[in-house]
């Protein structure tokens, strides 16, 4: 006595519009559980992404070469004492952008100047740099604009200048196109760094930056201070270390005479943060899918008693207790497809609530976490309705039919 | 056809122990119209179950068609059911969110027989209850006779051997209830054993063999066989 699998469809099709109300019921508690999975994932997944982001508004992938060899591992201190390090060049610096794996580079040089307007002056940080050093640092502007892009050997009387020097030496003048003086140079000011201005080291509200070239000028040297190397990737920051050091030692004659350093320390803690932040959010959607499964069992049990008569009647009428089974799983199963499919739906319209609430926040639930919470809710649909099943398939006929 | 060998049914409630059936025998051939009557627990409608296999006996032994029933599986209790027993209930039982064509059909359905099979037998069966204008009405809207005409239908659509009745006017007005034993009357007459178990004596009395019980024994009424 094999049921028609199309027969079952239609009847636990029919049963649940027969009921609508537990159906309705049943249908919330499996897509409240399932959304919540989707919304919990995605808050999850916006917060990681959010410290990503923090995380590379300090400079991301970065890899700093500055002159000189200070490592310790295999170098014998007294023969650091008489050697002289070559100097980092610009033509140094240019030959870091030749790997595909480099996205950005900016030469750095530092010194101090007296940087002078209408009588006001001030010693100030005077860095000398390049288009990409923005980027790189994840400054903000806060008007006109950045070192123009160009090359970066061209000697340029242009400045850009940090919000407290424009305060202390413009006060409420627009700074903006005006010359300052800087040493016994003049550079005209193009752009004013936003006082969100971050800063690894350097206060960036009392700096001046120009053109690297201007600099090397004004401080009558050829070297530089840093160079600062941008990786594609993560993953690109260890072969474009190797990279900056095969480079440079071959520019330097094989002298191995520069340390690199990477922000791998960092990473790695942010690695073991972003894990127990997924393995937090996987136990926090575990729970509450188990809600829903507890919820889906005691729907089903209630789907039982209130459907003694029926049952009973179906045994009387020569149904045997697999049938029933069957029966009320395919049900089950109906009724768990249509709750997580509704609860996919809410869950993705709760995390577009939440980006747009909290916009900083780019809450969107992994691809993973939507492919679990639908297995697990059609797993949970089935486990949890399997005792009321076969409660209902052990149901005396006798006395389900003697209910009035 | 059927027979029972001193059945015993004990049931348990509350710490105490009912006997339902106390030692009940009985033969009942191939096409008879038997009614049961009695006093409310005098154990008819244990009776009634035991024979449609709804219920086991505590003891005794239950022989339908020569084969021991009561040691088959719930499985096989269930084809037995389908097959050879139509059940026609005091409370019509009728699905109520299936129309009254889909209700007769569900028997089938359970036997695993395929649509195209099901539609013509459905088809028939509600026709001779002369019900063909209300296959697709819901039981709600139809009156107390027409449903228990569908469920007549129901037990009968599988063309079982045997019909078991449990009060099967219990529910209805007297004009509906002449009909449904009208109906009954005719099935029996077509060959279909038919037992029924009543409260009212006018109806019992139309059997052809009156069994009457009395806590859980029964008695061939003297002139019951008449």
């Amino acid at each position: 006595m094999a049921l028609h699998s199309a027969d079952v469809a239609r009847f636990s099709w029919g049963a649940l519009r027969g009921f609508p109300s537990r159906t309705v019921l049943m249908l919330i508690a499996m897509a409240i559980g399932v959304s919540a999975v989707v919304v919990l994932t995605s808050l999850g997944e916006g917060a990681r992404r959010y410290v990503i982001g923090e995380f590379a508004s300090l400079g991301t992938n970065l890899i700093i070469v500055f002159p000189g060899r200070s490592e310790t591992a295999g170098i014998n201190p007294t023969t650091m004492m008489g050697e002289t390090p070559r100097d980092l060049t610009l033509d140094d610096a240019l030959a870091l952008t030749r790997s595909r794996r480099v996205r950005r580079m900016a030469p750095i040089n530092v010194g101090s100047v007296d940087a002078s307007w209408r009588g006001r002056s001030r010693e100030s940080v005077i860095l000398g740099s390049s288009h990409d050093l923005l980027a790189i640092r994840h400054w903000e502007l806060g008007q006109g604009r950045f070192l123009p892009l160009a090359d970066i050997d061209r000697a340029m009387p242009v400045a850009v200048i940090g919000s407290k020097i424009r305060d202390e030496l413009f006060g409420a003048t627009p700074a903006l196109g005006e010359w300052l003086r800087l040493g016994d140079r003049r550079f005209r000011v193009i752009g004013i760094l936003g006082s969100e201005g971050r800063s690894i080291g350097v206060d960036v509200q009392e700096t001046i930056i120009i053109p690297v070239a201007s600099a090397q000028q004004m401080f009558n040297t050829a070297s530089l201070f840093r160079i600062l190397v941008e990786a594609k990737t993560r993953e690109a920051i260890e072969p474009v270390k190797q990279f900056v050091i095969d480079t440079l030692q071959e520019r330097h004659q094989g002298e191995r005479d520069v340390t690199v350093i990477t922000q791998d320390a960092v990473l790695e803690t942010f690695d073991r943060i972003l894990g127990a932040l997924t393995y937090a959010v996987g136990g926090i959607a575990a729970i509450s899918l188990a809600v829903a499964g507890i919820l889906i069992m005691n729907v089903m049990l209630v789907a039982v008693s209130q459907r003694t008569a029926e049952i009973g009647l179906l045994k009387a009428l020569g149904a045997s207790p697999r049938q029933i089974i069957v029966l009320m799983l395919t049900e089950a199963m109906l009724l768990s497809a249509l709750g997580a499919g509704l609860g996919l739906l809410l869950g993705q319209a709760g995390s577009l609530l939440v980006r747009q609430v909290f916009p900083v926040l780019p809450a969107y639930a992994p691809a993973w976490a939507l492919v679990m919470a639908l297995a697990v809710a059609l797993l949970a649909g089935l486990l949890f309705s399997l005792m009321p099943a076969r409660r209902a398939a052990r149901l005396d006929p006798v006395l389900a039919l003697s209910k009035r | 056809m059927i027979e029972l060998v001193d059945i015993h049914r004990d049931f348990q409630v509350g710490g105490q122990t009912v006997h339902a059936l106390n030692g009940v025998s009985l033969t009942i051939e191939s096409g008879e119209y038997v009614s049961i009557m009695g006093p409310s627990g005098s154990g008819k409608s244990t009776l009634l179950n035991l024979l449609g296999l709804l219920d086991r006996p505590s003891t005794g032994t239950y022989r339908l068609n020569g084969q021991d029933v009561t040691a088959l599986s719930d499985v096989r209790q269930a084809q037995v059911r389908n097959r050879e027993i139509g059940f026609v209930f005091q409370m019509f039982h009728l699905v109520p969110r299936l129309t009254a064509a889909a209700n007769v059909e569900l028997p089938l359905i359970l036997a695993g027989i395929p649509p195209q099979e099901r539609l013509p037998r459905v088809t028939r069966a509600l026709a001779d209850l002369h019900l063909s204008d209300r296959s697709h009405h819901k039981p709600e809207q139809l009156s107390g006779g027409q449903r228990q005409r569908v469920a007549i239908a129901r037990a009968t659509v599988t063309e079982p051997r045997v019909l078991l009745a449990d009060e099967p006017t219990g529910n209805l007005d007297h004009s509906s209830g002449q009909d449904v034993i009208r109906i009954l009357e005719e099935l029996n007459a077509r060959g279909i054993t038919l037992i029924m178990v009543t409260h009212d004596p006018e109806m019992g009395q139309r059997a052809r063999r009156r069994l009457r019980m009395l806590d859980g024994c029964m008695t061939d009424e003297p002139d019951g066989t008449a």
